[in-house]
């Protein structure tokens, strides 16, 4: 069939387009010339979007955990490898990136004057950096990505930021590369015990998996990743960083860092912290410091956000409140808490995102971020006001949206194990309300008694345009989130069954395949490919070799001496999926 | 995408298999219906606004120095109709209309039908995860049934007179949409099959609340009492989720059928796991009904239009906690402790309230404490387990009550253009600015007296049965407790005093001499054909409304005719689907009600004492109002002393809330902020910050010449490496 054909060949290059066509658009825009650029780079990153929608049709929700996986040596020496792969997990992290870029571009056509170019291309180089993190399968090329999205961001927030840019950007890099300095040693040192556990180096991810670590490495490792990825999230008390990175940033850099850049940590909490660490993560004493700091997370941001004079930051620490409820839900450690938290992610980028371009359209209407410079915008600018109440109930989470779909669910994950935490998370939807309306009615409603802002123009047909997709859709992921949560769950079940279940289910099937299929290509039958091949084939398998058993058994040692049958080969050797027949 | 029609169709087959002869006819139609309305008035209201806004801006441009517009509403009168304007006068009204027939139709075949299980209908599968599967579905069985005959029945009516009540807004359009989209929540959440798809209703019309509450959203203290009313409603929102959570854990389902079921076998009676869940019920009931202690913001809430009072803040939304716990009462009759509960604080909220409603000179805050008092009582009813005496005075209340509060309407909107008429700068709702008002306004007159003497209790009007039943089944409740006689002896005395403050409000309102002032006298006039009529017919369901649940022994007696009644107690009988398992589980635990009065005496003897002890209050109060001399609202001030001042200021809850709850709460945000984040993290920060001032002065390098450059293709470089590589 032609069908298999072409999606065979789809699922081969789009993971690869979406890394490095926006690298490749940097040029383009570039040549294009300071008045075309913009134009330019939104045309670019929509293309990018509508070449990303081949995901959802490459993803087949009922095939195996990791999708269109690939892998090419890089740094053979070290086992550095391009390797990519997503799961349902990384799918919409790239959509929600491929959406939110043109979004934020169009949404910047007004507010970036100066350097348009430049502006244009760091924006399409955050984007090669973003898409890289989520579809890595190698932790050093993860970090690289990672870093990488430092450098841009860095000079969006101090170049083209507001007054007191300088200082917000310094705060953000150096938060930032403090805790990914500290993540580095971790990765090293991690490295090198799989190296050794292993018996060849690799920086994959799967063969990362399930690294023979003593509890007490499990924990300082634990910590070095949690706490690069919590400055990022960020967390309480590593947040301050993100108000005065958010206030100072230019509406499309908010948009971004909001909707994706954050939600870079978090993800990272998904697919390393968790499965490389699972005995740490499910720590009592673990368990109980995160959760504790999501519910301060959401009801101190909350408090907070509810008393600020500037309607950005106190969007920005809402931010902190929202990403609480993803804490939250990561570590209930159990499917609808993780689903909830994903859930959380995917609302919060579209409504925060919706909130930043809302409040840059007044900004560049009236060249001020202050709440109390506002007051009866609705009965100038109706469409904006019906904008920002949508999308204030989105944040809010009202049931109906999208938002509640989230916080609904990560609260029944965390009251199934934490019924006390989930009550004190639940105050965090009074709060909500606390915060958003008060700040929605001295927006739009009370008098119009302002001389400048009789004159506010509504909406125009762009703002519409970019206003419209975040719109929708809060209200279809509100009415109708199936679609994602069927597609996020194989994800979320496999970490869930790897950290509460003994390392076991579609991560450990993943592993072994991984393992097989590295040995087979190798042909070197004497590591534990060999085992499950022999396995397969009827054969006894030999001794496994000596490993660090006495370290703890979640070695490779354990992994042979697994007594259940894992997918069947045929399966295992299916890496795209869309080609059933 | 298909799969929501696929789950339909196969839903629906199962329902007929299951239906025992109830085959709804178009059920989703019927929740479609406003939503469609709100559509279709939304987009209208979009275009009038634009046009509006661009003559603001027009104005603005022109005068930039002209004073700011005057906050008024009511007042484009006389330009010509557009039809951003005629338009929802069809569509908001006419879904209403549609949905109704289409729910009588329903409920004509439910009654032809014998139906002992609710209907299920799923449309799509909404939160499926793990072990939770929640379903957008719909339900429908008698509580539903009798549930959305009232919303559309009463809502339609109350369309109707809105057409002649908001002609002249400029937010005509916009305030249908709103209405039109909170009929589509509160239908939702009477017949959503679950408890979160209840929850989108529940929030929902909390949301539409919110928004017609701060209507006239120019004037501040109208978006304030909207934004209070939002954010108390949460309050009993957290309740409800921890309710759910409670329940998801305990059953692994939130669906009602099933908890129901399982219900009586997984939960022990008493037990802290039942108790828990009802208290958290109880509080999110409390809020959206507006029981003691979150009943603060339904007497705000008179800010917004007076026939959205009517509608949501007396006849629907208001009564969704009375809903809840008829929903629910099998949890209730399996938690003694929450059901005794919901009954006390019904008891309390209904004495404090009226309390309240007796020194009240604002004629919508005297209905709207009278609101909060008769809530109060079905909460009685719900909590010592006479659901359907609870779900009765709900019913009848939504007649009189929209009545009165549409009557009140009819009467502001009189005053209102009366002292518009001659500039006079005085309160339209103020009683002591009316008086005589039944002679320019006939008909009002007339129907509102109607409906007082139904609230006040008195033979033959519909309120006499309903509160009756409820007094007359939580003092039967005497052997359940001493609790109960308390709690009877509180009911009796709320009823006499809310025949006192209807007649005092009726009296102040209609009779006596008129205190509007000469000149504004001859403008005063009876409402429009579209405003009386809704009254009329709200009049004759206040009369007649009451006797499809009287008691067979009632019946027998002289106050239904010594049987003339062609039924009794239909209401009870009809809900019994919904309502015997929990009957079943009171008598099994707590025994049989007494069939008496804590202090002896039967139902029909009560009844007798009842009406007669209303009777003569009503003459009493008239007799003492009309001889007293009233003064105008400008003569006579605030009450400045002593208990009146202290009903005049509400017990001064309100500013009690203020100084324990709202004020701290504002106060440790500050402190957060300015102390522990600024200080205490930041300080820390740009105390190691040596390095980052250090970095600080590093990084501005940067800024100023074409290092960033630089350092781009530094970064790009490295990429370009990496592609090498890989290629």
């Amino acid at each position: 069939m032609t069908g298999l054909f072409d999606g065979l060949v789809f699922e081969s290059w789009i993971l690869h387009a979406l890394i490095w066509l926006p690298l490749a658009g940097i040029p383009v825009v570039l040549l294009a010339g300071e008045e075309r650029a913009k134009e330019v780079a939104f045309g670019w990153t929509l293309g990018l979007f509508v070449v990303s929608l081949g995901l959802w049709w490459a993803f087949d929700p009922a095939g195996p955990l990791f999708q269109l996986q690939s892998s090419v040596p890089w740094v053979e020496m070290w086992g550095v490898n391009y390797a990519l792969g997503i799961d349902g997990i990384s799918l919409f992290m790239i959509l929600l990136t491929t959406f939110t870029m043109p979004i934020a571009i169009l949404g910047s056509f007004r507010y970036i004057r100066e350097r348009q170019r430049g502006f244009y291309a760091l924006m399409l180089l955050l984007q090669t950096g973003i898409v890289g993190v989520f579809a890595s399968m190698d932790l050093f090329l993860f970090y690289v990505f990672f870093e990488l999205t430092l450098v841009p961001m860095y000079f969006i927030v101090g170049v083209w930021g507001g007054e007191r840019r300088i200082y917000a950007a310094v705060k953000f890099f150096l938060y930032t590369a403090l805790g990914s300095l500290l993540m580095l040693v971790g990765i090293l040192y991690l490295y090198w015990q799989a190296n050794l556990a292993n018996g060849f180096a690799s920086f994959h991810v799967l063969d990362l998996l399930g690294t023979p670590l003593s509890l007490t490495e499990q924990l300082w490792l634990f910590g070095a990743f949690a706490l690069a990825f919590a400055i990022k999230v960020p967390i309480f008390p590593l947040h301050t960083w993100l108000p005065d990175a958010h206030v100072e940033a230019p509406t499309p850099g908010s948009v971004v860092l909001a909707a994706v850049l954050l939600k870079m940590g978090t993800y990272g909490f998904l697919r390393f912290v968790l499965p490389f660490f699972p005995e740490a993560s499910a720590h009592p004493t673990v368990v109980m410091v995160m959760l504790t700091l999501g519910v301060i997370g959401i009801i101190y941001a909350a408090l907070v956000a509810a008393v600020q004079p500037d309607a950005k930051k106190l969007v920005a620490y809402t931010s902190v409140a929202h990403m609480g409820f993803v804490v939250l839900g990561i570590f209930a450690l159990n499917v609808n808490g993780l689903q909830g938290g994903l859930v959380v992610m995917i609302s919060h980028g579209i409504s925060t995102g919706a909130l930043f371009l809302i409040l840059g359209m007044l900004y560049e209407r009236r060249h001020t971020r202050r709440i109390e410079d506002f007051g009866g915008l609705a009965r100038v600018a109706p469409l904006l006001a019906t904008a920002l109440v949508l999308t204030a109930m989105a944040s809010i989470g009202v049931p109906g949206t999208s938002g509640f779909v989230g916080e609904f669910l990560a609260l029944v994950g965390t009251f199934e194990k934490y019924p006390v935490m989930a009550f004190l998370a639940a105050l965090g939807v009074i709060f909500a309300a606390f915060y958003m309306l008060p700040m929605v009615q001295r927006v739009l409603f009370n008098k119009l008694d302002r001389k400048e802002n009789r004159t506010m123009p509504d909406l125009s047909g762009r703002e519409i345009a970019v206003l419209s997709p975040l719109l929708l859709l809060m209200v279809v992921l509100g009415v109708y989130p199936a679609p994602v949560l069927e597609r996020l769950e194989p994800g979320v079940r496999a970490i869930v069954e790897w950290v509460e279940e003994g390392q076991t289910g579609a991560l450990r099937s993943a592993r072994e395949a991984h393992a097989l299929e590295a040995e087979l290509a190798t042909e070197e039958l004497d590591g534990p490919g060999r085992a499950l091949l022999h396995r397969f084939e009827g054969v006894e398998p030999p001794l496994p070799q000596p490993t660090r058993t006495e370290e703890g058994e979640l070695g490779r040692s354990a992994l042979v001496a697994f007594p259940q049958t894992p997918a069947a080969p045929t399966e295992i050797f299916t890496v795209t999926s869309g080609d059933q027949d | 995408m298909t799969e929501p029609a696929r789950t339909t169709t196969e839903a629906l087959a199962a329902t007929a298999q299951a239906g025992s002869g109830f085959d709804p006819v178009l059920p989703g139609i019927i929740l479609l219906l406003p939503l469609l309305g709100f559509l279709l008035n939304g987009i209208l209201a979009l275009v009038a606004g634009s046009r509006s806004a661009t003559a603001l801006r027009l104005a603005a441009l022109a005068e930039p120095d002209s004073e700011e517009e005057r906050v008024d509403h009511q007042h484009e009168v006389g330009a010509p109709k557009r039809a951003t304007h005629t338009l929802p006068t069809w569509i908001g009204p006419g879904v209403m209309l549609l949905a109704f027939v289409l729910t009588a139709a329903n409920f004509l075949r439910m009654l032809g039908a014998d139906l002992h299980d609710a209907v299920v209908i799923s449309y799509w599968s909404w939160m499926p995860t793990g072990a939770l599967s929640v379903d957008a579905a719909i339900q429908l069985d008698q509580l539903s049934m009798i549930m959305m005959m009232v919303i559309t029945g009463v809502g339609f009516l109350i369309h109707v007179f809105s057409v002649g009540y908001m002609k002249d807004d400029p937010g005509y359009p916009r305030y249908f949409a709103y209405l039109n989209l909170f009929v589509f929540f509160m239908l939702v959440l009477v017949t959503g099959a679950n408890f979160p798809v209840m929850f989108v209703g529940w929030e929902g019309v909390g949301l539409c609340s919110y928004l017609l509450i701060g209507f006239w959203f120019q004037d501040r203290e109208k978006a304030d009492a909207g934004k209070k009313a939002f954010i108390v409603n949460r309050i009993g929102d957290v309740g409800l989720l921890m309710a759910m959570f409670i329940l998801f854990s305990t059953f692994g389902t939130l669906n009602y059928g099933e908890i129901f079921a399982a219900a009586p076998t997984t939960l022990v009676y008493g037990g802290g796991v039942v108790t828990a869940i009802t208290l958290f019920l109880l509080l999110g009931a409390a809020g959206k009904s507006a029981q003691i202690p979150l009943y603060v913001w339904l007497p705000d809430a008179m800010a917004g239009p007076t026939p959205v009072s009517a509608l949501i803040h007396a006849a629907t939304m208001v009564t969704a906690g009375v809903y809840l716990v008829a929903r629910a009462s099998v949890l209730f009759a399996l938690a003694p402790v929450g059901a005794a509960a919901v009954a006390t604080i019904g008891a309390l909220t209904a004495l404090f309230a009226a309390t309240i409603a007796l020194k009240q000179y604002d004629i919508k805050k005297v209905l709207a404490y009278s609101t909060v008092s008769q809530l109060g009582f079905m909460f009685m009813g719900v909590g010592v387990g006479a659901y359907a005496a609870g779900v009765f005075h709900l019913m009848t209340h939504a007649f009189f009550k929209a009545l009165l509060f549409l009557g009140a309407g009819a009467v502001i909107h009189s005053m209102h253009h009366a002292l518009h008429a001659t500039h006079k700068d005085w309160d339209a709702q103020d009683m002591r600015n009316m008086g005589g008002l039944r002679r320019p306004m006939k008909w009002t007159w007339i129907f509102m007296w109607i409906a007082t003497l139904a609230i006040a209790g008195i033979w033959p009007f519909a309120g006499f049965f309903s509160k009756d039943e409820i007094i007359w089944y939580v003092g039967t409740s005497a052997p359940f407790g001493p609790l109960y006689a308390v709690l009877w002896g509180m009911a009796v005395v709320t009823a006499l005093l809310t025949a006192f403050y209807m007649t005092r409000m009726m009296i102040l309102t209609f009779h006596g001499p008129n205190r509007t002032g000469e000149a504004e006298r001859k403008h005063l006039h009876e409402a429009p054909l579209t405003m009386t009529i809704p009254l009329g017919v709200l009049a004759i369901l206040s009369i007649f409304g009451g006797w499809i649940n009287v008691p067979e022994s009632v019946r027998n007696s002289f106050f239904g005719g010594f049987g003339l009644l062609p039924m009794s107690e239909w209401l009870h009988d009809w809900l019994l689907p919904v309502t015997a398992a929990a009957d079943a589980i009171r008598l099994e635990q707590m025994g049989a009600y007494a069939y008496q009065s804590p202090i002896g005496g039967g139902h029909v003897t009560w009844g007798f004492i009842a009406t007669g002890l209303a009777l003569a209050v009503v003459i009493l109060a008239s007799r003492l109002f009309l001889s007293r001399d009233v003064k105008t609202a400008l003569e006579e001030g605030e009450p400045t002393s002593g208990i009146g001042k202290l009903l005049y200021n509400k017990w001064y809850v309100d500013e009690f809330y203020d100084r324990i709850i709202v004020q701290p709460v504002i106060g440790i945000s500050r402190f957060s902020w300015r102390v522990v984040d600024r200080v205490l993290i930041d300080g820390t920060v740009n105390a190691v910050g040596a390095v980052s001032r250090g970095a600080g002065w590093f990084g501005s390098l940067f800024q100023t010449g074409q290092l960033n450059t630089y350092a781009f293709i530094l970064a790009l470089g490295a990429l370009a490496l990496l592609g090498v590589l890989i290629l």
